[in-house]
């Protein structure tokens, strides 16, 4: 019940009036107290001279409380009003935050980075225009190209078919296994960990020892014991580019895991009777998986062939905890957080995710047409 | 029955040796890791972590000083039966009973073993590393000769804490904004909605660098950098178009009838949201928390950039990448750090392995 309507009963119109301003007042006042209260938090947050697991205490109830208090204190006001402002109003609270933070945090950035794009390092200011200068250079320069030629030729042609057919391949062998569950954990176990903790592993894998001391990597170690010489694989330019593959094998190796499930969630949807007659009219194994599974399943393999060329665009965190993009081993995103946040060159880089951004339209092209055919929306 | 789908032998060996062998490759980089994060900080530098695997390995059985030999190293020398330069003996010299004869050392100070080769395994293991990155001491180290060596602790149990900080309310926030906004699009009415919604779909493969330049000057405007608040904000970000679509998805084909009954006894959206949709969107909202989860926890560029300023609130991943570049040497901290860091998504993975999966096969579209 809304205290609009309620003040109408039996009040002198003095009375109303009064109760009307007093609740109009505690209206107003509700949300001011709680933005007061959060900001408070916020201060003892900020200041952080508490001991770290009360801030971490804290900082877990205040920014879960504080989110959920805020709706519960605006459904109230509305709760308030008349009905007809009410469901008027309403839909805006569900929706509005969502809509203002994602037109904050990504619709907005794209017109404000293209924009910043345009400039020199020096900032927005009619004086440091530039055009498209900043694109021209981020085609022409000689990292650039470098990193271009390693997210193409490396991370995109050669680490994701190695990932989708790894993916796809022991999705099928795991299907006929006797030990299917473990077998997935252990592949997909990768997914659970950060690009920097993969980096860390694959470090401790490529690890090199001079040649006379025992190694302590394993795949030196086994180079070693073949009669090669030890090397810091993924710095060693005496084999450049080709420095960038032992990059590339830990993202595969990440990644294979997540191909698999779905492949393999996909594969146990062919029914069993297609392959039973195809097993029938004696077709083999190898046959089965090439002309049954792999056309079953083509709308999945490019999904996933998708996903994971979006990812292999992005890479960053492994490039740059392996060898920070020297020898060599640039990647886009590298360069981008390289120009935009330690040379300090916005226009440049911002010039570079705009790039990016323009990569990845044609999925989105084809994601919302999958929307409109899909369900549109009533 | 030999097994679900296979004929023959044959294929039953090749399907799961196959297997096997991969299962063997994706495993041994973690495992080797693992078992290094146990082994003694000068073992771990010396040898290969796959010796505590039974090996043969010449093992000492005998020491003498060279001191006390009265040998001329240059020229050709008698030990233990075998004759040689200290060069020979420096690369050990077998003697005829199988043994052999090695120096170890400089000319004047080595030392001389007597070694046999046989059967063994390393197996020295210790927690000293996890104490090392977790406790954050100093810790000193008395060597034999009464020197101390003192080692600077890494406090990993802080950026634990703080990756907790961050990863939980940024996990709760976007999927509570996302209920709400799914809720909105799925069951009320209101004009631009079909708009908005294509906007959330377009917005999902939207590389996150497109906004971090100008997401860090509002923040430096608004003197937030570097706090908890300011990264919350960020994941929320970029995590709500994927949030809204799944939930959306999921939300919107929750019974009609259940939810008009509601309305029809006089309950409001606010009640039937918080009373009706959240609780039976549970399985969704788990999935994609998970998926969020794991996303924030593993997080490394948004954290660098939003965070980077405040080493008091540094997170797991960037105390690791930074241990990785300052003391890359140092594999002893560098292993136990990186499990400390795997811990709580590794716990999560196998026990919420089912929601894990079904979050990655829904947002495989994430951007």
């Amino acid at each position: 019940m809304s205290f609009f309507q309620e003040a109408h009963e039996e009040m002198g119109p003095g009375k109303r009036l009064i109760i009307f301003i007093l609740r109009l007042m505690l209206m107003i006042a509700t949300p001011l107290i709680a933005f007061a209260v959060l900001y408070a938090g916020f201060l003892f947050l900020r200041a952080g001279d508490a001991p770290k697991w009360v801030i971490t205490l804290v900082a877990v109830v205040w920014g879960v409380g504080g989110v959920a208090a805020l709706y519960w204190i605006f459904n109230w006001i509305l709760e308030q009003f008349p009905d007809r402002w009410r469901s008027r109003l309403l839909p805006f609270l569900f929706v509005g935050p969502a809509l203002a933070i994602l037109a904050w945090y990504l619709a907005f950035p794209v017109a404000r980075t293209f924009y910043i794009s345009l400039f020199n390092k020096n900032g927005p200011a009619p004086e440091n225009f530039v055009g498209l200068a900043n694109y021209v250079a981020v085609f022409t320069d000689r990292l650039m190209r470098e990193a271009f030629r390693n997210n193409i030729f490396f991370w995109m042609l050669m680490g994701v078919p190695l990932t989708v057919g790894f993916g796809l391949v022991v999705a099928a062998l795991a299907d006929r296994s006797q030990y299917e569950r473990t077998a997935k954990a252990l592949i997909f176990l990768p997914m659970a960990i950060s690009f920097v903790g993969a980096g860390v592993i694959w470090n401790f894998v490529y690890e090199a020892r001079p040649a006379d001391a025992p190694q302590i990597g394993l795949l030196n170690a086994i180079v070693v014991a073949l009669g090669g010489q030890p090397r810091a694989w993924p710095a060693y330019t005496g084999i450049a580019p080709f420095n960038n593959v032992f990059l590339v094998v830990i993202l595969i190796w990440l990644q294979v895991g997540f191909a698999m499930v779905i492949f393999s969630a996909a594969i146990k949807g062919i029914p069993d009777e297609i392959i039973e007659a195809a097993r029938v009219d004696g077709a083999t194994e190898l046959q089965i998986f090439f002309k049954i599974m792999i056309p079953y399943i083509s709308t999945t393999i490019i999904t996933v062939t998708t996903t994971i060329t979006i990812f292999t665009l992005k890479v960053f965190d492994v490039v740059w905890v392996m060898t920070g993009g020297q020898y060599g081993t640039e990647v886009i995103a590298t360069q981008f957080y390289r120009q935009s946040f330690v040379a300090r060159n916005a226009g440049y880089g911002s010039a570079i995710a705009i790039v990016l951004l323009i990569a990845v339209i044609p999925v989105m092209i084809y994601n919302l047409r999958q929307f409109r055919e899909q369900r549109g929306f009533k | 029955m030999i097994s679900k789908r296979t004929g023959g032998w044959l294929s039953f060996i090749l399907v799961n040796g196959a297997l096997a062998i991969m299962v063997l490759l994706w495993t041994v980089p973690t495992f080797g890791l693992f078992i290094s994060s146990f082994r003694p900080k000068e073992e771990i530098l010396t040898t290969g972590w796959w010796t505590v695997f039974p090996h043969k390995e010449w093992v000492k059985v005998e020491e003498l000083r060279a001191k006390d030999l009265n040998l001329d190293t240059k020229g050709e020398m008698t030990i233990a039966g075998v004759t040689g330069t200290f060069k020979e003996f420096r690369e050990g010299i077998e003697t005829p009973d199988g043994k052999r004869v090695k120096w170890i050392g400089n000319r004047r100070l080595g030392r001389i073993e007597i070694q046999e080769y046989k059967w063994t395994v390393n197996w020295n293991f210790t927690l000293e590393n996890y104490r090392q990155v977790l406790m954050g001491k100093e810790i000193e180290i008395k060597k034999p000769d009464g020197s101390v060596e003192v080692i600077p602790g890494e406090n990993f149990i802080g950026s634990f804490l703080n990756s907790v900080a961050v990863a939980i309310p940024s996990t709760v926030i976007p999927i509570l904004i996302a209920a709400f906004a799914a809720y909105g699009f799925a069951w009320m009415q209101f004009s631009g909605k079909r708009l908005f919604f294509i906007l959330v779909v377009a917005l999902l493969v939207v590389p996150l660098q497109i906004a971090l330049v100008p997401i860090l000057r509002d923040y430096a405007k608004l003197n937030i950098n570097g706090t908890f608040l300011a990264i919350w904000l960020a994941h929320t970000g970029f995590g709500l178009p994927l949030a809204v679509y799944l939930l959306f998805n999921y939300i919107s084909t929750l019974p009609r009838e259940t939810l008009e009954s509601a309305f029809i006894d006089g309950a409001s959206h606010f009640t039937v949201f918080t009373r009706l949709v959240l609780p039976l969107s549970v399985p969704a909202l788990a999935s994609f928390a998970i998926f969020q989860f794991l996303w924030v926890w593993n997080d490394y560029l948004v954290a660098l950039i939003f965070l980077g300023g405040n080493k008091e609130n540094q997170v797991l991943t960037m105390h690791l990448a930074n241990l990785v570049g300052s003391r890359g040497n140092d594999w002893h901290l560098l292993t136990a750090g990186a499990f400390v860091t795997m811990l709580l998504p590794l716990i999560i993975f196998f026990s919420l392995q089912r929601y894990f999966i079904r979050g990655l096969l829904a947002g495989s579209v994430k951007g």
